[in-house]
């Protein structure tokens, strides 16, 4: 019975030829993540460990990404308690406002993860390096406090689901309306404990900033990880950001799979989240007239410089229906940097978007976009559970960057297509 | 080890958002927490919440965010044990990590109402219903994880590696 890439790449990092499936390992990690909310709490189990210190100071990675720049004087007291352990241990790798970028966009962009390393990370959306070739995985901070101390983590080696993507996407399908569309067929236990694997020829269409998106997302159907083959656009990404080495690791011929789907993407269709679960999935045209008052671009989903781009192609020379507030959000500041050398910020200020400093803000509720009581946002997040917002009785619905930029335009959920694009 | 207490009963995909909204993470004290925990999904739990007392919920409990906060909110209340179908993997390990047992069974998840009174035991995995006289089997821990648990979470089990 051979393996599947999670379980070759879990298996070459404690040690051992072979795993399988149910089995609990003890493996080495690359990199150790936390954020301003959980590196907190993860520095106080520090305190109560015997041992002094962190196990490799290049291999913590602390990103004050969520309730930054500062929102009160609660959250500063986090970051500083973060800033003062980051300058104790002399963690390489620690950004604040400034250079700091939403912690899953800017990993990789700064070459912090390639393909074959095991990241844990005290933040959900860890998954999202396995756009990379990489297994990764969130945690929490007790988790992270012990990864931090140790350079290890506990794992109970995951079965997966195999998901063979064939066919090009339409022009305005992006890796958001797969991954929508996924979530909104299996539900979000639907992996449960799972490793979610992509594969086939529809791959080749799929930038990295699809792949990113997608990855990103598998924990919105419960999987510990998401994880794509490592082709010629990964390594040319990896060889542009990042000199670490990277490692190949290909799933075997008789790998074991819970189950396998076969998804034709030339038949998919832009697709929307409705309230208050990912899986409560539409396509564009059985929406219906859903007026909104906010649209949201950016996060750690869509936030990338092609996702900018999408949005400013849609927007340029239109402007934001009356009633609407429009905020863009550059998940970087290389991506920032990149959206005004391109004219992309001046699109998005000329139509009437306001644009902000790279931060996880409104998608969490934390700040820069809360939502009052009955009011519905069109968000390119990833979660939109009760008061995930902003008020226990507002509306998140998920979409991609697409239909985000028209529905800023039309002033309720629309696809490109009706602005004629 | 055992658990016996109150049931506060909820359906499928309680998410670590309305188990500890966003809009209280940033005083990360314990006892802080638990002011707010279940907040947006149960207005009233705080107020009526007594140690000891059980969640009991039904599929993927714990889903969305790491956020350590949540399992340490629901400890903080008070809560003494988390019985649900199954747990989103994240708050299974935190749960585990921080020292607040959690057990998954299915049978009990679905008959199990609000307000009955019941008794786990930890190292059986058994669950008695006082209040209706049924009796659940659920799964005990794998001996690894009951280490952690004895050691009363991660970091002591470590300390004593």
């Amino acid at each position: 019975m051979g393996m599947t890439m999670t379980q070759k790449i879990l298996a070459s990092h404690c040690g051992l030829d072979k795993v399988e499936a149910g089995q609990l390992i003890e493996a080495n990690v690359d990199l150790v993540l936390g954020n301003d909310v959980t590196s907190p709490v993860a520095i106080g189990e520090m305190k109560k460990m015997k041992t002094e210190g962190v196990f490799d100071k290049d291999k913590i990675a602390i990103v004050l990404d969520h309730f930054t720049p500062n929102k009160d004087i609660k959250s500063a007291e986090l970051c500083k308690c973060a800033k003062e352990f980051s300058i104790k241990n002399n963690i390489t790798n620690f950004f604040e406002t400034g250079e700091v970028g939403i912690e899953h966009a800017l990993l990789p962009e700064k070459g912090l993860v390639v393909a074959g390393d095991v990241v844990i990370g005290a933040d959900s959306h860890t998954c999202t390096y396995g756009a990379l070739g990489a297994f990764s995985t969130g945690v929490g901070s007790t988790d992270m406090a012990a990864g931090m101390a140790t350079g290890k983590a506990w794992f109970k080696v995951p079965c997966a689901l195999k998901f063979i993507l064939t066919g090009k996407p339409a022009k305005w399908v992006s890796g958001k309306d797969i991954i929508l569309h996924i979530i909104g067929m299996i539900g979000v236990d639907g992996a449960l404990y799972k490793s979610m694997e992509f594969t086939g020829d529809g791959i080749q269409y799929l930038s990295m900033d699809d792949r990113f998106a997608m990855t990103n997302m598998a924990i919105e159907a419960g999987g510990k990880n998401g994880i794509f083959p490592v082709d010629e656009l990964t390594i040319e990404y990896m060889k542009e950001h990042s000199v670490k080495e990277y490692k190949i690791y290909e799933a075997d011929e008789d790998a074991v799979y819970d189950e396998v789907y076969t998804i034709d993407l030339s038949q998919l269709k832009p697709t929307v989240a409705f309230p208050h679960l990912p899986e409560n999935t539409r396509t564009i045209d059985n929406v219906g007239d859903v007026k909104i008052d906010q649209v949201v671009i950016g996060s750690c989903t869509n936030g990338r410089i092609e996702d900018l781009r999408i949005a400013a192609e849609i927007m340029k020379g239109r402007k934001v229906a009356k009633g609407v507030r429009v905020i863009v959000i550059p998940a970087t500041q290389k991506i920032y940097l990149q959206a005004i050398e391109e004219g992309l910020v001046s699109e998005f200020i000329k139509a009437g978007a306001a644009v902000s400093t790279p931060t996880c803000g409104p998608c969490l509720g934390g700040h820069m976009g809360i939502l009052a009581k009955g009011e519905r946002a069109v968000a390119t997040t990833n979660r939109n559970f009760v008061g995930r917002m902003g008020h226990p009785e507002s509306e998140v619905y998920l979409a991609s960057p697409a239909v985000a930029a028209a529905s800023a335009v039309t002033g309720k959920i629309s696809g490109p297509e009706e602005l004629g694009l | 080890m055992k658990a016996y207490g109150k049931v506060f009963k909820y359906g499928d995909n309680v998410d670590t958002d309305v188990i500890i909204p966003a809009r209280y993470l940033n005083a990360p004290d314990p006892a802080e927490l638990a002011k707010h925990c279940m907040e947006d999904i149960d207005v009233d739990f705080v107020k009526n919440v007594n140690k000891g007392d059980i969640i009991v919920a039904e599929k993927n409990f714990g889903c969305g965010s790491s956020r350590e906060h949540a399992p340490i909110a629901i400890k903080a209340a008070g809560v003494s044990c988390v019985i649900a179908e199954t747990f989103a993997r994240i708050f299974y390990r935190n749960a585990i990590n921080i020292g607040l047992p959690i057990i998954e069974c299915r049978e009990a998840a679905r008959d199990i109402e609000a307000g009955d009174e019941i008794e786990v035991d930890f190292d059986t995995g058994m669950i008695y219903n006082k209040t209706k006289g049924r009796e659940y089997k659920g799964q005990a821990f794998p001996e690894f994880m009951q280490k952690i648990i004895k050691a009363e979470g991660l970091i002591n089990y470590i300390n004593e590696q």
